[in-house]
C-alpha cells in the first residue's frame, strides 16, 4: 500500500480522516432517527406543564444528573428496586436526556409519588434530617427563592422548534399554567390538567405564600418523573418488541 | 519569504476592527440582556476584545524578513504554563469534590459549592483546560519543528491561545453560576460552545496552514494524530451542541435532539471526547515526546501506520457501551460493545509503538524521571485500555455501569495517562522554549512522579473495590427472594473508599505543586541544581552545541 500519498498532501489525509471518523457516527445515530421501532408506543406520554418544565431547568441547574441516574436498566434487581424498566418513549420530550451515568444517589426516574411533598421539603432543606447516612448536598436555599418565570412561554417555543409538540395556545396560557399549577380548586387549574392530563395541582413547598417557589417546581418535577405512561396498556412483547 | 506590505496592513487593520466589533457587540449585549450571568460573561467578553484591541494597536505587526526566520513560540508558553496552571485548579477542585463525597457537609449548603455545580468545573478544567493547553501547547510546537515551518498566521494563533483561555473562564464560572446544557462533559452553554467553534477553526487553520507551508516532504506520524483529533473534536462538538437558545439575549438553550436520540448522541460525543481529545491528540505527544527525549526512532513506521487509521476509525463506534441495557435498541448496544472490543488492538499497537521506542534505550528508564513519566504513562494507556474493553462487555457493564468501578477506570486513564504524558511533555518542553540547559530540578520530578503514582494507586485500588462493592450490593439478594440492601446502606458502605480515594487525590494534587515550582523556577532562570545529571535532550536545542534549528524558509 502506498501510504505517502496521505503523508504528502495535507487535504488528502484531512478527507481521509473525516471519512473514517463519520462512518461510525453514520451507521449508530441515523438510523435512530429513521426506525419507527426506536420509540415505543405507549399511551399518556404528553409535554411537560410549564411548572414541570421550570422544575426539570432547576435540576439541571443544580447538575443533579452527576449524581442521580433516570434510566432503569432491564436488569432484575433493578425492576424490583426502581419500578419497570424505563422506555425510550419516557424520555422523548427530554431536551436533553437525563439518563445520567453515575448513581451515586439512587435512580430518580420513576420518583414520582414513593414520598411525599413534604418528605422533599426536609430532603432538600438537610438530607440528613430524614436520610442520615445520606451524602447529598442540602439545598436550603430553593425553599427561598421565587420561582423566575416571566418569560416560561419563551421556553415550550423553544421546546417547540425542536419538536415537542406544544400547542399555540400551550403556549399563549403558559404563564397562567405555572401560576395554576400551585392554585389547587381554580379555574384555571381545571384547565391546566385538561391541557396535561396527569399534571399534579397543588402548593409542593408546604408555604402558605402563594408565589411559586424554586421548590415548589423542583418537587413538582419530582413527583411526576415516571408517572404518565399507562403500564396497563403497555405491551412489551407486542407491536413494542426491539 | 518576507510578508508583503499591503498584507501586513491589512491583517493589522482587519484585527483591530474586529476587536472593536467584538468590544461593542458584547458591550450592548451587556447592557441590553435581563439575564445577570449574561450581563457578566457579556462583560468579560468586553474585556478581552478591549485587551486585545488594545495590544494589537500598540503592538502593530511590523513585517519585515526577518518575521517568518524563526520559530514561533510565544503562544506556545503561554499555552504551557496555562496547562500547569489549569491543571492545579482542575486536579484541586477535583479533590475537593472528592472530600465533599466523604464528607458531606463540605458542600456548605451553598448553590456555588454544591457537588452538582463544581464537578462539571473540575471535569471541563482537566479535560479541557489542562489537556486543552497542554495539547495547544504540544500540537503547536511538534508542528513547526517536524515541517521545519513557523507557525501560519501572526496574530491568528494568539487569538487561539487567548480565545481558548477565554472558553475556559465563560465556561467555568458559568458553571458555577447554574448555566449549564445538562449534559456530561459537553455542559458550556450554546453561546460558548459557538465561540468554542470560532476558536477551534481558527486552530484548524493555522495548524493546517503551517502543514502546507511545510520545508519536509513529509507530514510527521505525530501530525497525523494531531489533525485527526483537531478534525474530530470540531465535528463532535459541533453535532453534539446543536441545540435551540431560548432568547438570544439569555443564557439558556435546550438540545435539538432527545431522549434516546440525544443520548446515543451525547455518547457519541462523550466517548470520543476521550479517543480523539484525551487519546488521538496524546498519542500526537507520544509520537515526539518519546522519541526526542530518549533520542531513538520510533519503533515501527507501519505500526504507526496500522495504528493510526484502525484507532481512528474503530473509536468512533464505542459511544453506545455506555448504555448498555438502556432503552436504546439492542442492535446499537451490540455494535458498540463490538467495536469496543476490537479497540483493545489498535490500542495496544500504538502502546508497542511507544514502549519499543526505547530500545537500546532502556536505561533511560533508571537515570531519567522525566522518561520515566512518559513511559509509565503508557503503560497506565495499555492498562485502561484493555480494562475499557472489558467494562464495555455487556455482563461486566451490567455490574460496573453506574458505579464507582467507571470513576476508577477514568482516573487510571485520566492521571495516568493523560497525566503523566503532559507533565512529561512540560518537563520537556519548558527549558526547550525559554532556552535553559535542562530543568531546575531533575530531583523534584523525581518526586513529582512517585507521589503521583502512589496517588494513582490509592485513587484507583480504592475505586475498584467501591464500585465492585457497590454493583455487588445492589444486586445481592437475602434467601427469600428479596433485595438484601437498601441503596443507603450502599452508601454507607463507600465512606472508606471515599476517604481514601480523596487521600490519594491530595498526593497526585502536591505532585502538580511540585511541577509547579519547578517550571516556574526554570523560566525564571534559576540555576538548576543538578545539571550534571541531566541528559543531553533535556536542553534546548540551540545550547546542545548543534546547529541551531531553523525554518527553512
Amino acid at each position: 500500500m502506498n501510504h505517502a500519498i496521505f503523508e504528502k498532501n495535507s487535504l488528502v489525509l484531512l478527507i481521509g480522516i473525516l471519512v473514517v471518523v463519520a462512518i461510525g457516527g453514520i451507521f449508530e445515530i441515523v438510523p435512530l432517527f429513521l426506525l419507527n421501532s426506536t420509540i415505543e408506543k405507549v399511551q399518556g406520554m404528553r409535554p411537560y406543564s410549564p411548572l414541570e418544565l421550570a422544575g426539570r431547568d432547576i435540576y439541571i441547574r443544580e447538575g443533579c444528573y452527576n449524581c442521580h441516574s433516570q434510566m432503569i436498566r432491564s436488569l432484575r434487581d433493578e425492576v424490583e428496586r426502581y419500578g419497570h424498566y424505563s422506555l425510550a418513549a419516557e424520555s422523548m420530550y427530554d431536551h436533553p436526556f437525563q439518563w445520567g451515568s453515575k448513581r451515586t444517589g439512587p435512580d430518580l426516574a420513576r420518583l414520582g409519588g414513593k414520598y411525599s411533598d413534604s418528605w422533599h421539603v426536609a430532603h432538600m432543606h438537610d438530607p440528613r434530617s430524614v436520610v442520615p447516612e445520606s451524602i447529598m448536598p442540602g439545598y436550603p436555599f430553593l425553599a427561598e427563592r421565587k420561582l423566575d418565570y416571566p418569560d416560561i412561554a419563551a421556553h415550550l417555543r423553544a421546546l417547540k422548534l425542536t419538536g415537542v409538540p406544544y400547542t399555540d395556545e400551550m403556549i399563549a396560557e403558559a404563564q397562567a399554567d405555572l401560576l395554576a399549577q400551585v392554585s389547587p380548586d381554580t379555574k384555571e387549574a381545571k384547565e391546566l390538567v385538561a391541557r396535561y392530563p396527569k399534571a399534579q395541582v397543588r402548593k409542593f413547598d408546604g408555604s402558605q405564600n402563594p408565589e411559586p417557589s424554586e421548590l415548589d417546581a423542583l418537587i413538582a418535577y419530582l413527583q411526576m418523573l415516571g408517572t404518565l405512561v399507562d403500564f396497563a396498556k403497555f405491551d412489551a412483547a407486542g407491536p413494542n418488541l426491539r | 519569504m518576507p510578508p508583503r506590505e499591503e498584507a501586513v496592513a491589512f491583517s493589522h487593520a482587519l484585527t483591530i476592527m474586529l476587536a472593536i466589533a467584538g468590544a461593542g457587540g458584547a458591550l450592548a449585549l451587556a447592557l441590553t440582556t435581563p439575564d445577570p450571568v449574561m450581563i457578566f460573561h457579556g462583560l468579560l467578553f468586553f474585556a478581552f476584545c478591549a485587551a486585545a484591541g488594545y495590544y494589537v494597536a500598540t503592538n502593530p505587526r511590523r513585517g519585515g524578513a526577518d518575521e517568518q526566520n524563526s520559530y514561533m513560540d510565544g503562544p506556545i508558553k503561554v499555552a504551557t504554563v496555562a496547562a500547569v496552571f489549569w491543571g492545579l485548579v482542575g486536579f484541586l477542585v477535583g479533590d475537593i469534590i472528592a472530600w465533599q463525597l466523604a464528607f458531606p457537609a463540605l458542600n456548605l449548603d451553598l448553590p456555588w459549592t454544591n457537588f452538582g455545580r463544581l464537578r462539571p468545573v473540575h471535569t471541563s478544567a482537566v479535560i479541557f483546560a489542562f489537556g486543552g493547553n497542554a495539547l495547544l501547547a504540544t500540537s503547536l510546537y511538534v508542528v513547526q519543528r517536524t515541517c521545519r515551518a513557523r507557525i501560519a498566521g501572526y496574530w491568528a494563533p494568539w487569538f487561539v491561545v487567548w480565545g481558548y483561555q477565554l472558553f475556559i473562564v465563560l465556561a467555568a464560572s458559568g458553571y458555577v453560576l447554574g448555566v449549564t446544557e445538562g449534559r456530561e462533559y459537553a455542559e458550556p452553554e450554546w453561546y460558548v460552545d459557538l465561540w468554542l467553534t470560532l476558536v477551534w477553526v481558527v486552530y484548524l487553520l493555522v495548524f493546517l496552514g503551517t502543514l502546507w507551508k511545510r520545508s519536509e516532504p513529509h507530514i510527521y506520524v505525530a501530525n497525523w494524530f494531531f489533525l485527526a483529533f483537531i478534525v474530530t473534536i470540531a465535528m463532535l462538538h459541533i453535532v453534539n451542541n446543536l441545540a435551540v437558545p431560548v432568547s438570544l439575549l439569555g443564557t439558556k438553550s435546550y438540545s435539538l435532539f432527545s431522549g434516546v436520540q440525544d443520548a446515543m448522541t451525547q455518547w457519541w460525543y462523550g466517548h470520543n471526547a476521550v479517543g480523539f481529545f484525551l487519546t488521538a491528540g496524546f498519542l500526537g505527544i507520544m509520537y515526539y515526546f518519546i522519541p526526542k527525549r530518549v533520542e531513538r526512532p520510533v519503533y515501527s513506521y507501519r505500526l504507526s501506520i496500522v495504528h493510526f487509521w484502525s484507532l481512528i476509525f474503530l473509536y468512533i463506534w464505542a459511544g453506545p457501551h455506555h448504555l448498555h441495557y438502556t432503552a436504546l435498541p439492542e442492535w446499537a448496544q451490540t455494535l458498540g460493545m463490538t467495536f469496543s472490543i476490537m479497540l483493545w488492538m489498535p490500542s495496544w499497537g500504538g502502546m508497542i509503538n511507544g514502549l519499543m521506542t526505547l530500545s537500546g534505550a532502556w536505561d533511560r528508564l533508571r537515570t531519567d524521571p522525566v522518561v520515566r513519566l512518559l513511559v509509565v504513562s503508557v503503560a497506565f494507556y495499555g492498562m485502561s485500555t484493555f480494562e475499557g474493553p472489558l467494562m464495555s462487555i455487556k455482563s461486566v457493564n451490567s455490574l460496573s455501569h453506574y458505579t464507582d468501578w467507571t470513576i476508577g477506570h477514568v482516573h487510571s486513564g485520566a492521571l495516568g495517562w493523560v497525566g503523566m504524558v503532559s507533565f512529561g511533555a512540560i518537563y520537556c518542553l519548558v527549558p526547550w522554549l525559554w532556552k535553559r540547559r535542562g530543568l531546575y530540578s531533575l530531583r523534584l520530578v523525581e518526586w513529582h512522579f512517585w507521589i503521583a503514582t502512589l496517588g494513582i494507586v490509592l485513587y484507583v485500588s480504592s475505586m475498584w473495590v467501591s464500585g465492585i462493592t457497590q454493583g455487588l450490593m445492589w444486586r445481592a439478594y437475602d434467601n427469600l427472594g428479596f433485595l438484601k440492601y437498601s441503596f443507603v446502606e450502599t452508601v454507607e458502605a463507600l465512606h472508606w473508599p471515599y476517604v481514601i480515594r480523596a487521600s490519594g487525590g491530595v498526593l497526585f494534587v502536591l505532585g502538580a505543586v511540585l511541577m509547579a515550582i519547578n517550571v516556574w523556577r526554570t523560566i525564571r532562570g534559576d540555576v538548576s541544581v543538578d545539571i550534571a545529571e541531566q541528559p543531553a535532550s533535556a536542553a534546548a536545542a540551540e545550547l546542545r552545541g548543534e546547529a541551531a534549528a531553523v525554518p527553512a524558509e
